[in-house]
């Protein structure tokens, strides 16, 4: 699911079971009762080993088995109503294996033995057929068999576990604050993740993982009849892989800027209340001057870009052509790599890739190959230094294992290379958000991400954003309006000329990254403090249809 | 469980109806058998087969609604679902905009089945896979791929009486062929409810032939140009119009068919007279669904007649609200279209643009509509009625509002398929003049 499809959705106020045929992904609803129950690891290993054991006997050299149980909730409210509340669960078994050097994948939700054992048979054929179309055969880098180890997100309240009622009465009352504070229209919602999975493989690895995400959000729209004019003003959240701990601020999660941005918690009755308002001050701001400005971004803001023109760029399949029929190839290609003095950026820019950053999204103990997660670096003093590999890549970069960068989002999905958590180091010295913005002339300043598009090869991207400030002689000066920055990536990145330091460090995310075909849905944070990029072009996108 | 025939699946929601005790009950179900190939740099990549069904019960109290589903049909399952959908029901909170649900509708028979796509083989879709890498190997490019087939059912039931029932077939293929040395690219898509109809050989001969011909471009400079947008690139654009079409926003004042003062701009020409666009579930080009995910008969509706506004999609709540007739969304737009092929498109063009597919379509400004994204997989530069080179690719800011008002001509029509939703539409290739490239993409 895209983001923005699940935005469209929660606007919709859909009902019931038209909301649930909009949504093929999300699973079936269940009782909030039944989503406390987890299935017992040894009965997940038995019916792994059926299938291990049925794919072996069929001839395949490597399998993997991936038991899924994906618990999803969502509350969806708009002004004093209560859309919808639905509790999803999604369980079965995904079987892929290596036969005749090709992979084959067949994925079942009848988890009999029978069922299982066909399941393999079937992944097993597949990768039969579909061998004769091979150049030349599937090479996976050695993983040792883990044994049975399992890994837990470190959540301090699950959000599960917290009354219905309680949730409806946050989200109303959001809805509350927003409408006093001028808002005409506000659509929100909670949504959580549980993701229960099981991993073995034929190398001998038996990983149990309970993943938690959550993300609370809210669409603002203030109009004026009279003109027909509107404006919106979304959430400053960011969907966190945290329980319901996220919810529960406390001064200290919270910076005083322009307006309150938040840091690994969230008031979200202070965010909606100051969004109320906002909206309504965007109505009357100033329309946006074209020309080149020094941005000073935000991280609310910055991690989209840090997404989309280093994250995926990055990503190894897209590099190869993997990818080249749908998300695309990436400019940063192997001999960029191998040269070793690729100025990606600026010195001040190093971007590191962590699967353990503790409250991510994409915090894991081991990926959906049976690889423990750890920290790389992507961009070290500006240079491209590392790519994002999994098991059947690491030759390619001659490396003897896999970075831990594989994942599917269900079990009926296969698997593939998704983006780990990667994030800009703040600066090195002490310097405040006020620090940044005093030594900016001619800037704008921009809060929360807004609309984005880049293109295949992720050279050229166009970004929006919630927020938009004018910058004179470092003072800020007022609101603008209609605002978007077009850059290329290399340009933009070596325009990077001041970073805040690591007290502003803040973490922001995708909650569903769309890739691959079929395509699947991924969470990854990307964190960043502060940051100045010096003479970037802005557009003006007001428009008049008649 | 396999695709359920109309009787099958009227008397397992006949048994799942029984056991409900609520004021309401509604009951849908659906099957899937779905399979594809995923291919890349000439090879096989991925490739799975998976079999899904779903049965969703929703019960209602009064205004108060509650939805459960389940993947097992066992009678204990049924019942379980049944009672688990009436505990959420009674937890619920009152819903003032719920509806009670649709008494018995008449629905024709849909066309959108097809037995050939449902009998298809591994070595079918291998083969239709083997004949696209064949092409592209053979012209020393590179070609990467997606061919997916879908045979499923849909059924409903509610305790009105309403029944309804529908299979369908679909595959989708895409192709994308590089040349070797990455300066070149081209791509090409086709969808069909009938897997005999797609020819993946053709469809790869003219993303090769793209690949190889837009090796080398030129960058020109960014600005208004005449365009000539293929079928695949109209259809990201357009889908914008189709997806809001509601009238629920366009009455709150927050969509571009918001009228200053209040209300809709239902009946105002909002484009050149040319434009036509409407949904029709007969088609025989497109066939859709005879009837909405709850319940409503889908019928061919016009949506844009000659450049005016004429009917908005509407919930069956704000329809009640409103009291006019509850419209459901289209499930596949059609688009008229001209006469002439690209190529007599191209021939009449004295200097102007070849987009062959457009990328990473996103929202800029609701109000007006305006979309951004990219020129991507074959951008020519045309001048007196000849492609002349090919050229770097583009950014775009445009609304396809303010497109359809510069409407030059529109080709003829072809079904294509949205890169963005997978949907398929029925589309012509459509010139248009002063389309708005506003920088240059180094991407190819």
């Amino acid at each position: 699911m895209k983001r923005r499809d699940f935005i469209n959705m929660a606007g919709m106020g859909a009902t019931g079971a038209a909301l649930l045929s909009q949504f093929p992904l999300m699973g079936k609803p269940i009782s909030a009762e039944r989503a406390l129950e987890t299935v017992d690891v040894a009965l997940k290993k038995q019916l792994a080993d059926v299938a291990l054991n049925a794919a072996r006997s069929k001839g395949a050299t490597y399998t993997d088995v991936r038991i899924g149980r994906y618990l999803n909730q969502f509350v969806v409210t708009r002004e004093d109503k209560v859309e919808n509340i639905v509790n999803t669960e999604s369980y079965g078994m995904g079987i892929r294996v290596i036969a005749n050097g090709g992979w084959g994948f067949a994925a079942t939700d009848k988890l009999d033995k029978d069922s299982i054992a066909k399941t393999a048979e079937t992944a097993v054929a597949i990768a039969k057929e579909n061998s004769r179309l091979l150049t030349e055969p599937v090479k996976l880098a050695p993983q040792k068999g883990l044994g049975e180890v399992s890994w837990k997100a470190p959540i301090e309240k699950n959000a599960f576990e917290v009354p219905i009622k309680e949730k409806v009465d946050l989200l109303l009352n959001v809805n509350d604050a927003a409408m006093k504070a001028g808002a005409n229209y506000i659509t929100s919602l909670l949504f959580l993740i549980n993701e229960q999975k099981y991993f073995a493989s034929s190398d001998g690895s038996y990983i149990d993982q309970d993943v938690h995400r959550i993300w609370p959000a809210f669409f603002i729209t203030k109009i004026d009849a009279a003109t027909g004019k509107f404006e919106t003003r979304n959430t400053l959240s960011a969907p966190m892989g945290m329980g319901y701990e996220y919810l529960d601020w406390r001064p200290q999660d919270k910076i005083h800027s322009v307006t309150t941005l938040y840091k690994g918690r969230y008031d979200m009755l202070e965010d909606a209340k100051a969004g109320g308002m906002q909206a309504g001050e965007k109505m009357k701001a100033k329309s946006v001057e074209p020309g080149k400005y020094d941005l000073i971004l935000d991280p609310s803001h910055l991690w989209l870009t840090i997404h989309e023109s280093v994250g995926h760029p990055t990503e190894l399949d897209r590099v190869l052509g993997y990818e080249a029929n749908f998300a695309g190839t990436s400019f940063l290609t192997l001999d960029k790599w191998e040269s070793k003095n690729f100025n990606f950026g600026s010195k001040l820019v190093n971007i590191v890739a962590d699967k353990t950053q503790v409250g991510s999204l994409g915090a894991v103990g081991y990926d959906d190959e049976g690889v423990p997660c750890g920290k790389w670096d992507l961009i070290k003093d500006g240079v491209l230094v590392n790519y994002q590999v999994i098991r059947d890549q690491a030759h390619i970069l001659g490396l003897n294992a896999s970075q831990g960068c594989c994942y599917a989002d269900n079990w009926s999905s296969v698997q593939f290379q998704r983006m780990p958590n990667a994030s800009l180091q703040p600066g090195k010295q002490k310097k405040s958000i006020d620090d940044l913005i005093k030594n900016v002339e001619k800037g704008i300043y921009i809060i929360g991400d807004g609309s984005f598009s880049i293109d295949q090869q992720r050279y050229n991207f166009q970004f929006g954003g919630q927020l938009f400030y004018e910058i004179k002689n470092g003072k800020i000066t007022g609101m603008l309006k209609d605002v978007a920055y077009q850059a290329n990536t290399h340009e933009f990145w070596n325009s990077c000329a001041d970073i805040a330091d690591e007290s502003d460090f803040r973490l922001g995310g995708a909650f569903g990254d769309g890739k691959g075909q079929p395509a699947q849905s991924n969470s990854v944070s990307h964190g960043s403090a502060t940051a100045r990029f010096n003479g970037v072009n802005v557009i003006n996108t007001s428009r008049n249809i008649g | 469980m396999a695709i359920l025939t109309k009787d099958q699946a009227q008397a397992l929601l006949k048994k799942v109806l029984s056991y409900s005790k609520a004021d309401e009950c509604e009951v849908n179900l659906t099957g899937t058998d779905s399979a594809n190939i995923r291919y890349a740099r000439n090879s096989v990549s991925t490739s799975g087969k998976i079999s899904q069904s779903q049965l969703v019960v929703s019960s209602a109290y009064g205004k108060k609604l509650g939805v459960a589903t389940i993947n097992e049909f066992d009678d204990a399952s049924l019942e379980k679902v049944v009672r688990r959908s009436e505990e959420l029901a009674k937890l619920a909170p009152e819903n003032p905009e719920y509806v009670s649900f649709l008494g018995p509708q008449t629905f024709a028979e849909a066309h959108t089945y097809v037995e050939s796509t449902a009998a298809i083989t591994p070595k079918l879709r291998s083969d239709l896979v083997a004949q696209s890498l064949q092409v592209a190997r053979d012209a020393k490019a590179v070609a990467a791929g997606f061919l997916e087939d879908n045979t499923g059912f849909s059924a409903m039931m509610n305790s009105k009486g309403l029944f309804a029932y529908n299979t369908s077939t679909n595959t989708n293929f895409s192709v994308t062929v590089r040349t070797e040395d990455g300066k070149g690219s081209g791509y090409a898509t086709r969808g069909y409810n009938d897997i005999t109809k797609l020819d993946t050989r053709k469809a790869t001969q003219i993303a090769t032939e793209k690949a190889v011909k837009s090796v080398n471009a030129k960058a020109i400079e960014p600005g208004k140009y005449t365009v000539i947008l293929e079928p695949a690139a109209v259809a990201v654009l357009l889908e914008n119009i189709f997806f809001r079409l509601d009238a629920r926003q366009a009455d709150e004042g927050r969509s571009f068919l918001s009228k200053a003062g209040g209300g809709t701009r239902l009946g105002e020409k909002l484009m050149d007279e040319r434009v036509n666009i409407y949904s029709d579930p007969f088609n025989t080009d497109l066939p859709s669904n005879t009837w909405s995910g709850d319940g409503r008969p889908q019928e061919k509706i016009a949506w844009v007649e000659k450049g005016v506004i004429k009917n908005l999609s509407y919930s069956r709540y704000w329809a009640e609200k409103k009291g006019v007739k509850a419209i459901p969304g289209p499930e596949a737009a059609i688009m008229e279209g001209g006469t002439k092929s690209i190529e007599e498109l191209i021939a009449g063009t004295k200097k102007g643009v070849l987009v062959t597919r457009l990328w990473y379509i996103r929202d800029v400004d609701p109000q007006s509509l305006l979309l951004t994204g990219l020129t991507r997989d074959g951008t020519f530069y045309i001048e007196n009625g000849k492609i002349q080179y090919p050229i770097k690719n583009f950014r775009f800011n445009e609304s396809p509002i303010i497109m359809l008002n510069n409407l030059e001509e529109l080709g003829k029509v072809e079904r294509t398929v949205s890169v963005e939703s997978n949907n398929n539409y029925l589309l012509p290739p459509i010139k248009v003049r002063d389309f708005t490239f506003s920088s240059l993409s180094d991407a190819v």
